[in-house]
């Protein structure tokens, strides 16, 4: 079931943290919104469920207008951050409570449950209370319950967001998997894009209420649309530039521009970490480093740049030969792989 | 060790003496005349008028305070009303007044010769010296117990277990019925407990506001005052044992509804 949404736009007060929001969903797909936390993802979210209202704009859902609808109406399913289990229930009354609403035969709502204990790996735990269960058992309660009345959309608020790290990493390969296997339309909101790469087919970027980007994971690292994506998908330094005769120079070092300016315009230059490359000059070179640091099978080296007095840090395997006698102190030359560079408006946002 | 001993001792004894004692003695006083001598005292027409009075009394307030006391938990908990906070300090305010001065408060808004009674009167509902007058005041005096006791359970309550009762289909009605009321009704109920005992207990506002007409407003324990002022202690002492059997056997409930609620939401 497909899902699209047109020109939502909601304000709390005098702040508008929804700005004209249009994207679509397509039957069965797996999206993630991404953006840095306040940036009105979760109400985009609630809108689409019918937990919030919207100023104006369009649900639709399936080819129907929904907007007009109550939350109760829209047969979308809701996973919240906490969870949000019934605590007076058992686990099984948990996750038949979508089926009791709607009358359906208490038979059917037995074995429905069964099943969904079933597949979400907690075979035996019907008749437990939601507070004798772990962080991770309680969220895939809560998604058992979403997914009990056979919801025509799936909507995750931040669902990983309240179990530890590990945790967390398990119950996203667990969602990647289960989606493949029920093939419910889902849409999630994260603020971490690992996350959000790791298991969407399809992200898209929200900030400030706005609609930045819209692609699957290897378009948004490889083609930001905007500084804004460029500059929060990844680890990046934005560092001052000027373009001239195709190029764009940082101080003494260039790089052929992707992005045509006119020759004079000043410049934010994003470039990724692993766009980058060091390799020590005595006497010469461009840099000097300031910290060498090993980070698991990676080395981070970050150093500052004499010309336009801006750090820059760049990440190498391990064994790279470009460390080949790197270290605090020394000299290196730089050369930039692969930068994207946007026009300063000013004042310069950084 | 010997300081801590001491101290143990000397608790032991102030509690006996402060407590115990006093209700040994009503006890006793209670019944020294024999079971037909209590008899007599509480099946005297005027004390059991008195105490149907201050029971029936006492639960009509309670049923009205458990719900209105729950309602304006829920507006002071969940919704940003102006003036909230003048809201939750007047729930206080009749833990802070003199109950007597409460009585005399309702007194001098609804009394005979006042215009509000006046009218009230007219419209055959007299409030003073009456029996509405009794019930207005118990509901004055208990209005904080459901509301204090229901507001930390519905603060831990997750507005969104009422969305996620939404989502998944559920009307209004179903989720205040199946989602909402469960968890808060130990605390709703101990609240309730504790208003039923003050309101069979309470004697200042009562004084001042019911007339104290004997068959028609006077309630027990300003019966019982009555009689030990007209030289009666053990006929006082005989009716104070039936309020103190009430008020002994809810102690244990409410104490039990208040462990309910505190381990639902631990």
């Amino acid at each position: 079931m497909g899902i699209r949404v047109e020109n939502l736009v909601k304000s709390f007060g005098s702040v508008r943290v929804v700005d004209h929001v249009s994207f679509e969903v397509r039957p069965g797909e797996l999206v993630a919104l991404l953006g840095p936390s306040g940036g009105g993802k979760s109400t985009v979210l609630r809108m689409i469920a019918g937990l919030e209202a919207a100023d104006s704009g369009e649900v639709w859902l399936d080819g129907a207008r929904v907007d007009h609808l109550h939350a109760r109406d829209r047969q979308v399913g809701f996973v919240f951050q906490h969870y949000a289990l019934f605590r007076h229930m058992t686990v099984a009354d948990n996750i038949a409570f979508g089926l009791s609403v709607r009358k359906i035969p208490l038979a059917e709502q037995k074995e429905r449950v069964a099943t969904l204990l079933e597949v979400m790996g907690l075979p035996g735990m019907g008749e437990r209370m939601p507070s004798q269960l772990s962080g991770g058992q309680r969220q895939r309660v809560a998604l058992a319950r979403a997914l009990a009345p056979r919801p025509k959309l799936l909507l995750l608020d931040e669902p990983f967001g309240a179990v530890d790290a590990k945790v967390r990493e398990e119950l996203r390969r667990w969602l990647r998997k289960l989606h493949d296997e029920v093939h419910t339309t889902s849409i999630f909101v994260t603020h971490d894009q690992e996350e959000a790469f790791a298991i969407a087919d399809r992200v898209m970027i929200i900030s400030q209420g706005k609609l930045e980007q819209a692609g699957s994971p290897v378009e948004i690292l490889d083609n930001p649309a905007t500084e804004f994506v460029a500059r929060f998908v990844g680890d990046v330094n934005v560092l001052p530039g000027v373009s001239r005769q195709g190029h764009v120079h940082v101080g003494r070092v260039s790089v052929p521009a992707e992005d045509p300016h006119p020759d004079g315009t000043a410049v934010n230059v994003v470039v990724r970490a692993y766009d980058l490359k060091f390799w020590r000059e005595d006497g010469a070179g461009v840099a000097t480093v300031r910290r060498v640091m090993t980070v698991g099978d990676r080395v981070r080296v970050e150093a500052w740049l004499d010309e336009v007095e801006a750090p820059i840090f760049a990440q190498f395997p391990r064994r790279s030969s470009l460390l080949h006698g790197v270290e605090a102190g020394c000299r290196i030359a730089v050369e930039i792989t692969q930068a994207r560079a946007w026009a300063v408006h000013a004042p310069d946002a950084r | 060790m010997r300081g801590s001993l001491l101290l143990r001792l000397g608790v032991v004894a102030w509690v006996t003496a402060l407590v115990a004692l006093p209700v040994t003695v009503l006890v006793l006083r209670g019944v020294e005349d024999g079971p037909h001598a209590f008899w007599i005292a509480v099946s005297d027409p005027t004390a059991i008028d008195a105490l149907v009075l201050s029971l029936w009394t006492a639960a009509l307030a309670t049923t009205i305070n458990a719900v209105v006391g729950t309602a304006v938990a829920w507006v002071l908990v969940r919704w940003d009303v102006p003036g909230r906070r003048v809201i939750a300090a007047l729930v206080d305010l009749p833990l802070a007044i003199p109950t007597l001065v409460a009585g005399v408060l309702l007194v001098a808004l609804f009394g005979p010769q006042t215009a509000v009674g006046h009218v009230l009167i007219g419209l055959g509902i007299p409030v003073a010296f009456a029996r509405t007058g009794i019930v207005m005041a118990l509901l004055f005096v208990t209005l904080p117990f459901v509301v204090r006791a229901v507001e930390p359970v519905l603060e831990e309550l997750d507005p969104a277990e009422e969305e996620a009762a939404y989502t998944m289909g559920a009307t209004r009605f179903t989720t205040l019925v199946r989602v909402l009321l469960p968890p808060i009704l130990p605390a709703v109920a101990a609240g309730a407990v504790q208003t039923f005992a003050r309101s069979v207990a309470e004697f200042g506002s009562l004084a001042a506001v019911s007339g104290n007409i004997p068959h028609r407003t006077l309630v027990a324990p300003v019966y019982i005052l009555g009689e030990v002022e007209a030289g009666n202690p053990g006929g006082a002492a005989s009716v104070s044992l039936v309020l103190l059997a009430i008020a002994l056997s809810l102690q244990p409930l409410a104490g039990a509804l208040a462990r309910r609620a505190g381990a639902r939401h631990a």
